[in-house]
């Protein structure tokens, strides 16, 4: 804990009287553009960026919101993946189920790691998530039902609730959209909750919290296993969409992956981590035809965003002028 | 027909009770043999030079350090081995040296977060902030209490460093606690401000026990009942400030000087 109180009171900038209104038109537009975006674009790539959306925010539930860097949350996403595709391939479970397996075997895990890692803080925090979920790794690697390095291949997308046939692409499509704005909402209403100001007061000042009687490490491990879960439910759909799942997603470059997508994007905004997972899917994804190195370029681009944006994308906009004007307020 | 008559004075009764009290840290003895009772309705002074443990005697007693000796009692029963934040739903709460607020929440969310766990407003994570609209009316009361209504909608990093102290005693007493340990409430306030709270203070004693480090002997003379004095760690006195101001040992180590 430190008192990290430096008065951030920039100049007093008015919210436009019809903010609400500018930002309600903002919300309609993404959501049209969201509606509308299939036609335009290749749906499994929006699918891919609604899952890495979606587990960027949930990411963030912790990192933003709750102060931990996780270094070990491929765990849950990756290993959510292998529990819905093992669910819906071998034990025929329709979809919705397996996905609610995802994200139980999700949160079960985070409850175990959680309990473990929130005795440390800091760099020590994320070591053990690192160790965990490396651990986590090895089991998936030796373990029957993951196949190995063969992954669970050409898992059936089913029908959801027996009605609707989810190996039509844009039937898939708008399931994932559901899924991925369920998500969001549960994140902001998770945040902006009665539980969302104690751990905002947390993160403020631990020992005072603790001094008011709130059982810190209570409330940390309530987000942590929440994170784990969301992270889960995108791991799920991720599993859906591609029809299989590998090492890949549980992997400690995917932990370093969303950490990546999260700073980019701004963390402590919901809409942060979801346009910093979209650029660094869309840069992988247009990068990898051509000879330029990914990796390389996502690292120069991750540089260039600390270096220049420090709030990360959003968090920039937010705290400008523009963005105060419209209303728009970023965790600090 | 009779009425029974009303108890003016009730007999003094420890409601926070150090027995042996002592700390090591890697080999340093930074408290050693405490012995210390805090009373209902009384203010308890602890007062010595910089560096005499006082601080860790509030760690100690508050469970933010464990003990490397000694016991403690809190209403009758043994705390030292009980959490802090078990401590604190006990019924013993304290501040901290250094102004703890939330600062970027505002003066009035300030009293609110300390308001939402005994109203059982803490855990619901699928309610909107708006349930917490109930606690509004008691958060303003205790703010009007301490005369922070204009600032109510201040975030508490913009407040005064006074204020921010007052702030904070208004979040202690939000959880109405039985025992109030307040570290230097007074430190870095102008003399109005210390008044206000040495006010504050006298008036919130009257159904709790209060136990405060203070820098300020005329504060202390003024408001306390009973003065302990410790130096390297050790009690070297105790009882009411004319008869520890009056110590030889308290002259000398105290004010440094003997006069």
């Amino acid at each position: 804990m430190s008192g990290k109180s430096e008065p951030i009171a920039t100049e007093q900038i008015a919210v436009h009287p019809r903010s609400g209104w500018i930002r309600l038109a903002l919300l309609a537009v993404i959501a049209a553009a969201l509606l509308l975006a299939p036609q335009f674009l290749y749906p499994i790539f929006l699918m891919k960026l609604l899952a890495f959306g979606l587990f960027a925010a949930a990411f963030n539930l912790l990192l933003g919101y709750t102060g931990l860097l996780s270094f070990g949350h491929a765990a849950f996403f990756g290993g959510a993946a292998y529990f819905t595709a093992h669910a819906v391939k071998v034990w025929g479970w329709p979809p919705e189920a397996g996905i609610l397996l995802g994200v139980l075997g999700a949160a079960a895990l985070g409850l175990v790691m959680g309990a473990i890692a929130i005795r440390r803080q800091g760099i020590y925090f994320a070591m053990i998530t690192l160790a965990l979920s490396q651990m986590f790794f090895f089991f998936c690697l030796q373990a029957g039902f993951t196949h190995g390095e063969d992954g669970i291949q050409s898992v059936p997308r089913g029908r959801l609730f027996g009605l609707f046939d989810l190996s039509d692409t844009m039937t898939m499509y708008y399931f994932v959209l559901a899924v991925f704005i369920l998500g969001l909402l549960i994140i902001w209403r998770f945040v902006n909750s009665p539980f969302g100001m104690i751990l905002k007061s947390i993160r403020e000042n631990e020992q005072r919290a603790i001094s008011l009687g709130y059982s810190v490490s209570r409330y940390k491990l309530g987000a942590f296993v929440m994170s784990a879960a969301l992270a889960g439910l995108a791991g799920g759909v991720k599993a859906l969409i591609f029809q299989f799942a590998t090492l890949t997603d549980v992997s400690w470059q995917m932990s370093g992956e969303v950490i990546l997508m999260t700073l980019l994007g701004g963390i402590g905004t919901l809409a942060g981590p979801v346009v910093g997972a979209g650029l660094v899917v869309t840069l992988q994804n247009y990068l990898a035809t051509s000879d330029f190195p990914v990796t390389i370029i996502t690292g120069v681009v991750f540089m260039v965003c600390v270096l220049v944006f420090r709030r990360g994308l959003i968090g920039e906009f937010f705290a400008s002028k523009l963005g105060r004007k419209i209303g728009f307020r970023a965790e600090n | 027909m009779t009425v029974a008559p009303v108890m003016t004075q009730t007999e003094p009764r420890a409601v926070l009770s150090a027995r042996g009290l002592g700390k090591d840290f890697a080999g340093f003895t930074a408290v050693n043999n405490v012995d210390l009772d805090v009373e209902h309705a009384r203010i308890h002074a602890l007062i010595g030079p910089n560096g005499a443990g006082k601080t860790t005697v509030f760690n100690l007693l508050t469970k933010f350090l464990q003990p490397t000796r000694g016991k403690i009692t809190l209403l009758g029963q043994d705390i030292t081995r009980t959490k802090p934040d078990k401590v604190a739903r006990m019924g013993l709460v304290r501040s901290f040296q250094i102004s703890a607020v939330f600062p970027h929440l505002t003066v009035r969310e300030n009293v609110k977060v300390a308001l939402q766990r005994p109203a059982g407003l803490a855990v619901q994570f699928w309610k909107p902030l708006s349930a917490l609209d109930r606690l509004n009316a008691r958060a303003d009361e205790l703010i009007d209490h301490l005369g922070l209504t204009p600032y109510r909608d201040h975030r508490a990093a913009d407040l005064s460093y006074g204020r921010k102290r007052v702030l904070e005693i208004a979040t202690t007493l939000a959880l109405d606690p039985q025992v109030l340990l307040l570290d230097e409430p007074m430190a870095g306030m102008g003399q109005e401000d210390v008044r206000m709270v040495a006010d504050i203070i006298r008036d919130v004693a009257q159904t709790r026990a209060v136990l405060m480090v203070e820098h300020n002997l005329n504060v202390v003379a003024d408001i306390c009942h009973h003065v302990t004095v410790l130096q390297r760690g050790e009690i070297i006195a105790t009882g009411d400030y004319a008869t520890v101001s009056a110590d030889p040992r308290v002259r000398t180590a105290y004010m440094g000087t003997e006069e």
